[in-house]
């Protein structure tokens, strides 16, 4: 009989070996996958892995898609060490968008070079509201941070909606739910020309490292990691459990509604209703793959953004449909909480006692 | 008077699916465990359901199809949380993006494809019997599947010795193993009973409520009715009272609609959302009647053998 038995020790190295290993089994139940849909097999994982980021251009936007997710996942992950679970951060990304796009679309003629930064400003603190409505319903009524927080994702997704194709529709956009196109002083620059990779990415690595900073080096990161581990210990070292939700959900917040105003300053140039695609979830997973880590969590959002690439890809060069790319997702996910196991167990082949023994 | 009957009627239409949901995931917490993933299961079971309904033209075997498919999504979850012993929240999530994925990968050939769903039933004699009549007897034949899975779910869990154990393997899970009851196998066919009435929800909204299927066509009614469970404090009549209330809060777009209101539709649209925020709040507020009533073991690994 085989048996899981408890270390004595967490396995470090199980932490950063299981990632890996579940990035593995993914692209193998991918092959399986492809396979069962009459695809050969090489050349899909080809189509999907190699063929988007085998030139200078698709680089760039591997780095363009990867920039978001890192982005967000640094702000999730520091509330997910202190437990504090906000999963709205796609709903964070549209508000953020819609303060910072209105701001563009406010100052339309404007050419100060103080319009991008004043957006982004106006991005963090638009993600940051939204993300206290589920951190001021946890801390004064005990209401779970998910479900408010999930809620809010489609309120903020109506409210996007709504002033598109309401107050914000581009008058001489015949009549399709977007607004106007941002003039250019309002679009973040470009890095290298001929890419679509902006100063954003700059954006998202400054934060990766200022969150590490935060986390490793403050004595807030410090109490929110506490906070985490040992709640009780947290407790009664008089950590106010209050204020790590509101650090942890504003964190998130602030950092997802960046990512909404680089989305619509950056590739898209726009407000639209279909702004973001799920990069909010997908940050969450770009989290738990990264181990909450900020070096983790750049290379898992070039995985993750890989797997929007190879979507697209697929999509073109396999006529399989680019949803594949959420099905992938999930199951990253999946094989990387499934290989967590061996961080905190081993395998034991136990003998049975005979009877009476 | 016509009127008043109608919106009765699409009250219950539009609750049903939370009811299925709502009941499966509270027994699920009953046993100690939380499964996130019901959003993911029901889109699972929609897609299934709608398929099925579409190939073989038999809608009936679209619903089972789609509770055996959302059941069988529903293990994936229980073999890493169970067996596995991970984090349940992470996993629950990890679900329900799983079953997006999956459900919009699976349902692409069959956007746009119409089929015969599952009609309200009229009962012969009782449905023309004035007012009472279209009140109690001209409804959906799941909508009174899903007053009979009430009662039955309250019957198991407070009048079944099965249930009681059910209920102490979520309480003490350590006690019940002490006694010797597995409590691990219990979980599991908790987290399967949840998956087949979250299938059974999705299915109800493919083939009964709108017979199409749509990408993302639950609309976070699975999270809905994970806050419905809170909402119910675990108990299973209450479930009944919050899943109408929202089915009630649905119908406002449409009320609107037609007294003439100038309200967007989106903001009625977020009608929902928002009034399960507002009823969350208000219910958690009282956090002793939380403890007092939520399983004690709810979303804490369980491992036998430490």
């Amino acid at each position: 009989m085989i048996r899981l038995e408890p270390r004595p020790e967490p396995w470090r190295v199980a932490s950063w070996l299981s990632p890996i290993a579940a990035a593995a089994v993914t692209m193998a139940i991918g092959f399986v996958v492809f396979t069962l849909l009459g695809k050969n097999p090489l050349d899909a994982f080809h189509a999907f892995f190699v063929r988007p980021v085998d030139s200078a251009y698709g680089v760039a936007e591997l780095l363009l898609k990867a920039s978001p997710l890192m982005l967000i996942a640094t702000g999730l992950a520091i509330g997910y060490r202190a437990n504090v679970w906000n999963i709205g951060a796609e709903g964070q990304l549209l508000v953020g968008a819609v303060a910072g796009g209105g701001l563009a679309l406010a100052f339309h003629a404007a050419d100060s070079p103080l319009l991008v930064p004043a957006m982004i400003v106006a991005g963090a603190l638009g993600g940051m509201a939204w993300a206290a409505i589920p951190a001021f319903l946890r801390t004064r009524f005990n209401a779970n941070e998910i479900l408010v927080s999930l809620m809010l994702v489609y309120v903020a997704g109506y409210l996007l909606s709504w002033l598109v194709h309401g107050p914000w529709r581009d008058p001489e956009g015949f009549n399709f739910p977007q607004s106007k196109l941002f003039h250019d002083a309002a679009l973040l620059p470009n890095l290298v020309e001929g890419t679509r990779v902006n100063a954003g990415l700059l954006v998202a690595l400054a934060t990766v490292a200022a969150g590490y900073v935060f986390v490793r080096r403050s004595l807030s990161g410090f109490q929110m990691r506490v906070a985490g581990l040992a709640p009780a210990a947290a407790a009664y070292a008089g950590i106010s459990s209050k204020r790590t939700i509101w650090i942890g959900m504003l964190a998130g917040g602030a950092c997802a509604g960046v990512a909404g105003v680089q989305e619509a300053a950056g590739p898209v140039g726009q407000l639209l209703p279909t702004l973001s695609p799920g990069y909010g979830f997908a940050a969450i997973i770009v989290a738990f793959v990264g181990r909450l880590h900020p070096v983790g969590i750049v290379f898992a959002s070039l995985l993750l953004s890989l797997l929007y690439l190879g979507g697209e890809s697929a999509q073109l060069n396999l006529g399989l449909p680019s949803a594949v790319t959420g099905l992938f997702q999930g199951t990253l996910l999946f094989c990387l909480l499934a290989a967590d196991v061996f961080i905190h167990y081993r395998v034991r082949r136990v003998m049975r006692l005979p009877q009476g023994a | 008077m016509d009127t008043a009957l109608q919106l009765v009627a699409l009250t219950l239409a539009a609750g049903t699916p939370l009811v299925f949901a709502a009941l499966g995931e509270l027994v699920t917490e009953k046993s100690g465990v939380l499964n996130l993933g019901v959003e993911g299961m029901m889109l699972v079971g929609a897609v299934t359901a709608f398929a099925v309904a579409a190939t073989t033209q038999s809608p009936w075997l679209g619903v089972l199809a789609g509770m055996a498919a959302a059941a069988a999504v529903s293990v994936i979850f229980a073999v890493i949380t169970l067996t596995l012993m991970a984090n349940q929240v992470a996993t629950g999530l990890a679900l329900s993006l799983f079953g997006v994925g999956l459900s919009a990968f699976v349902g692409l050939d069959y956007v746009a494809i119409v089929i015969e769903g599952i009609k309200p039933l009229a009962i012969p004699g009782l449905s023309d019997i004035p007012v009472l009549g279209s009140l109690l007897f001209a409804h959906n034949p799941l909508v009174y599947l899903s007053l009979v899975l009430l009662a039955g779910v309250q019957w198991f869990l407070f009048r079944t010795r099965a249930g009681l154990v059910l209920r102490a393997v979520g309480e003490s899970p350590s006690s019940a193993h002490a006694i010797g009851y597995p409590v691990i196998a219990i979980r599991y066919l908790a987290v399967l009973f949840g998956g087949a009435c979250a299938g059974l929800a999705g299915a109800y909204l493919a083939v009964a409520y709108t017979p199409l299927w749509v990408e993302g066509m639950t609309a976070g009614r699975g999270w809905i009715a994970l806050a419905l469970v809170v909402f119910a404090t675990w108990k299973p009549w209450r479930v009944l009272a919050g899943a109408y209330l929202f089915g009630g809060v649905t119908l406002a777009q449409f009320q609107a609609q037609a007294l003439g209101l100038e309200i967007p539709s989106q903001f009625l649209s977020m009608l929902p959302y928002l009034a399960t925020i507002l009823v969350l709040a208000a219910i958690s507020r009282d956090a002793t009647t939380i403890r007092l009533n939520a399983p004690a073991s709810l979303g804490k690994p369980f491992n036998a053998g430490a």
